[in-house]
């Protein structure tokens, strides 16, 4: 039976309580004598704060408590901190200001939280935190981060706003190969700002057990454990046994809820000091203007070619915006997720890349979908095609000049990263075929005859998975290591309950993972049942960011369920008075080798549980097994994108006429699951490039903080988009898989914006090609071609 | 207080609110009905989709009391005697969703849709459903799952 469910388009077991309203979501939970949460939010990107006068406040209708930054400051609670340390090229500590849970003294970004009423009824909570009085003193912000360095200083202990100048690659060799270059191609260009924006608000439910002294909290997180250790090691809300972190159904999450916040935090903090239970849930405007926010790099580029079109070198420069704090893994985006990934699919031999990270007034910024790697992918993928245009070589012909071929794995980058496998003319060879790329041509001529602009632009991606071996990450600077825990727990009777570190919000992990236990254990899926997300149910987990759920959270499954056969060998022994050596497991029987004896799964797992007459020296009882997986390596999935757009010249309305997808993700479980990862990832992706940008004025008020002004990506903004794969097994997890949650998000704004530029003739826009953009570079090609 | 009568996934209920309470905190904490999600606060989202006297409208933007004698049916009252509505299983068989925050507006939507007449083909149906916002999936399964969940509709009620 092994193997019968691995690549199977099994339908997820999560869906009926989905579809049927029965979801639990945080806000869906319903407590006996539960109390509501307000935060009052500062309405300046920058000011001191004079005072607090919480008396009005206190007499509202239903107000048991207002609590301020004063109170936080008076219980001692820690900061937040950030788990990545980065070193400056001259070796310094990253720079790190104090990340407050409630302000007391200062503001420094729009919404962020000075106080909290709480009340009876939500309704109360609201009206009274409008009379909270919060005497600030505007000051003038700092909110371009390109300029950021060379404005007043923020906070004493970061002169010059830098919270770090960090270098990665080897400078001279990058120089000289400029120097010996037939052709150089430079690019600037901007990765904009963009909000999360999952569906669910962010939520938290502290409840408190004075009987017990615990507190439980049900929080919207991507990874309850690294709250609970947060809010125990470092704010020291309470210790660490007496904090159970509970995320229930949580409806997407796409980086945002990875990192730990002043409100959940808060809001446990509360329930402890005043022995309530509190609830508070955001309002689609308090995500805006606090959910740690995406991207928003400015970078400069060149790339230096030989005559025959040959990757010579390629020299960096990014100015990267952290906001105003340090959020949980911002540091390392722009770094270790980003300047590594620079080397993209090519064999450039010398890479060279700076980046400045400075604070600006504006919300923090962190792991957006991809986290680093879209940065890295739409620098590498413009420049590439920018340099075809300029040297009239076919962007996929310039590509596969400089591809790693398939036999130079493991190949070393000049940028630190080892990949250990990938076939990248494969998935460009698939994805010409699948869009049609030789006859664009024709396509190109016919929209003409409707007056319509029609380009294509490729874009060929790698991305760094699996996050990651910790010694690997510890040595870049990681707070921790970043393995991940799994456990398949045999029940008496043969079923499984699966519990794991990783968590699901929208991934499907009880399905794919319930496949994986299930095809190695020889079960029904059925009889698989998966848990996440509970600290109270699992011992430890790292969570889900970095497309690691099934490379790192599925390995630690497979080998736990290995060495529950293992045990299973032992106790079929056992029963059948021979050597384990004489033992097969032939999924589900326990086999002799020697005769026609056997056991079923079900009798092993039975056995395991009632027998009382183990040989307790050499057998313990009961059929449960653990496993902390620690990758050896990065995976690396990579693929092409192939985008085709039309303009309308009269308006600059940029249609997406048709979008391919081909991805190397290695062993794929579920390919349902899986193409569903790569449609999200693209309309996310798609959406950046022609849609999404948060947008601050100059005195740091946020002027894109609704639906409203934001621009989502909706159904009618994409066509049916083609998704092919290919696939070369990652080499060093024994599910062969590399990760899917990032690619779409990763490899399409590049391909969008070529294809765009193609149509423009040459003439470069920023993303988001909105249409004003678009028709000002319509009228700049009009006014080029008369001149 | 104010007091309404509503019939609700077909039970009649009479139900104390205040006058500004909106129709979803009534679904949502009153009677629990907590399947009906909220996901913005400017009407753009459509995770609050709900039928009101058998039209699609956003719950976080009609008062309770202009409720105030209709027939509402929320995601839990869509399936009949137990057994899925047809545009749910399509939702599952089509992985038309993936964290599920916004299904259940986007299924209300969908069999709103079919109600109305919609012509079940990919652009039309893009266009009807640009009131519900999904992060995760893309809306590509979405669409496929109108298309499938409509011509089960159709079959059914043929």
């Amino acid at each position: 039976m092994s193997g019968s469910l691995i690549g199977k388009r099994v339908l997820r077991k999560e869906d009926h309580r989905f579809v049927s309203g029965k979801g639990r979501y945080t806000d869906d939970i319903q407590l006996v004598g539960v109390t509501y949460a307000a935060f009052v939010r500062s309405p300046y990107a920058r000011a001191d704060i004079k005072s607090f006068d919480v008396s009005e406040a206190l007499a509202a209708p239903g107000v048991i408590a207002v609590l301020t930054g004063e109170e936080v400051v008076k219980d001692g609670l820690g900061g937040l901190p950030c788990g990545w340390m980065i070193h400056s090229k001259d070796g310094s500590e990253m720079r790190q200001p104090h990340h407050p849970v409630l302000a007391a003294d200062r503001v420094n970004y729009l919404g962020e939280p000075v106080a909290l009423v709480i009340a009876e009824t939500q309704l109360e909570a609201k009206n009274a935190a409008e009379m909270v009085m919060v005497d600030f003193e505007p000051l003038t912000a700092v909110v371009n981060p390109a300029t950021a360095s060379q404005a007043e200083t923020l906070y004493e202990a970061v002169p010059n706003n830098v919270c770090y100048e960090w270098e990665l690659g080897d400078e001279a060799a990058t120089d000289a190969g400029l120097a010996a270059a037939a052709h150089i191609t430079t690019l600037q260009l901007t990765n904009n700002r963009l909000i999360p924006n999952a569906i669910e608000p962010r939520a938290a439910l502290a409840e408190y057990n004075s009987g017990t002294d615990e507190i439980i909290l049900h929080t919207t997180s991507q990874n309850p454990h690294l709250v609970r250790l947060i809010m125990t090691a470092f704010v020291q809300i309470a210790p660490e046994h007496k904090l159970r972190v509970i995320a229930p159904d949580v409806g997407g999450g796409f980086g945002s809820k990875i990192f730990i916040y002043s409100e959940e935090t808060a809001l446990a903090w509360a329930a402890k000091k005043l022995g309530l239970t509190i609830k508070w849930t955001a309002e689609r405007s308090e995500s805006f203007l606090t959910d740690a926010h995406g991207r928003d790099h400015v970078s400069e580029a060149q790339l230096a070619l030989s005559a025959e079109g040959e990757f010579l070198a390629l020299k960096v420069k990014t100015i990267a915006n952290m906001g105003a704090y340090l959020s949980t893994f911002a540091s390392a985006v722009p770094t270790y997720l980003y300047g590594t990934l620079l080397a993209g699919q090519y064999r450039t031999p010398a890479i060279y890349v700076e980046v400045d990270s400075v604070f600006t007034n504006t919300a923090p910024v962190d792991a957006y979908r991809g986290a680093g790697r879209p940065e890295a992918t739409y620098l590498v993928e413009r420049i590439v095609e920018k340099a075809a245009a300029e040297m009239g070589l076919d962007p996929a012909e310039l590509r596969r000049r400089n591809f790693i071929g398939r036999d130079q794995f493991p190949y070393q980058t000049p940028v630190a990263l080892e990949y250990d496998t990938g076939d990248y003319e494969a998935s460009l060879s698939k994805a010409l075929e699948m869009a049609d790329y030789d006859t664009f041509a024709t396509r190109q001529a016919e929209a003409a005859s409707r007056g319509k602009l029609r380009g294509i632009g490729l874009s060929c991606y790698i991305e760094a998975c699996g996050l990651a071996p910790s010694q690997v990450a510890g040595a870049l600077g990681a707070g921790v290591g970043l393995w991940e825990s799994g456990e398949v727990r045999v029940n008496p009777t043969g079923s499984v309950t699966v519990l794991t570190g990783s968590h699901s919000h929208g991934q499907g992990h009880e399905t794919t993972f319930a496949q994986l236990v299930a095809d190695r254990l020889g079960l029904p899926i059925e009889d698989v049942e998966v848990v996440h997300g509970d600290t109270g149910k699992l011992d430890f987990g790292l969570g889900t960011y970095g497309s690691r759920s099934l490379a790192v959270g599925g390995s630690a499954l497979s080998v736990a369920a290995d060495k529950v056969v293992e045990k299973g060998r032992k106790i079929a022994a056992h029963l059948l008075r021979t050597d384990v050596d004489n033992i097969d497991f032939d999924a589900p029987v326990f086999k002799m080798l020697d005769s026609n004896e056997s056991k079923t799964f079900q009798e092993i797992a039975f056995a395991a549980y009632v027998n009382h007459d183990y040989p307790s020296d050499e057998l313990e009882p009961g059929l449960a097994e653990k496993a902390f997986y620690d990758p050896l390596n990065f995976t690396y999935p990579a693929g092409t994108h192939i985008c085709e757009v039309e303009i309308d010249p009269d308006t600059g309305v940029v249609e997406v006429v048709q979008f391919v997808a081909v991805d190397d993700f290695g062993t794929i479980i579920n390919p349902m699951i899986v193409e569903g990862q790569v449609h999200g990832g693209l309309a996310q992706g798609i959406g950046q490039a022609l849609l999404e940008q948060a947008v601050y004025d100059d005195t740091g008020q946020l002027i894109t903080g609704s639906y409203m002004d934001y621009c989502m990506p909706r159904a009618d903004n994409f066509p049916d988009f083609k998704v092919g794969m290919t696939c070369t097994p990652c080499t060093h997890n024994p599910v062969g898989a590399k990760g899917c949650g990032e690619a779409g998000a990763i490899g399409s704004p590049p391909a969008v914006m070529n294809a765009i530029t193609h149509a423009l003739g040459g003439i470069e826009v920023d993303m988001p090609a909105t249409s004003e953009k678009v028709w000002r570079a319509v009228q700049t090609m009009r006014t080029l071609k008369t001149a | 207080m104010e007091t309404i009568e509503l019939k609700i996934n077909g039970r009649k209920r009479t139900l104390h609110c205040l006058p500004n309470a909106t129709l979803v905190e009534v679904l949502r904490d009153q009677l629990h009905l907590t399947g009906t999600h909220v996901g913005c606060d400017t009407t753009q989202c459509g995770a609050c989709t709900i039928h009101v006297d058998g039209c699609a409208v956003k719950a976080c933007t009609v008062l309770a009391v202009r409720s105030d004698g209709s027939d509402v049916m929320t995601i839990e009252g869509l399936a009949e005697n137990e057994a899925s509505h047809p545009m749910q299983e399509a939702f599952k068989a089509c992985h038309g969703l993936q964290c599920g925050f916004c299904t259940p507006g986007m299924i209300m939507s969908a069999v709103d849709l079919v109600n109305k007449g919609c012509a079940l083909e990919p652009s039309a149906i893009r266009e009807a459903l640009s009131g519900n916002i999904c992060r995760c999936t893309g809306y590509q399964n979405i669409v496929a799952a109108v298309m499938q969940g409509a011509s089960e509709m159709q079959e059914q009620s043929s």
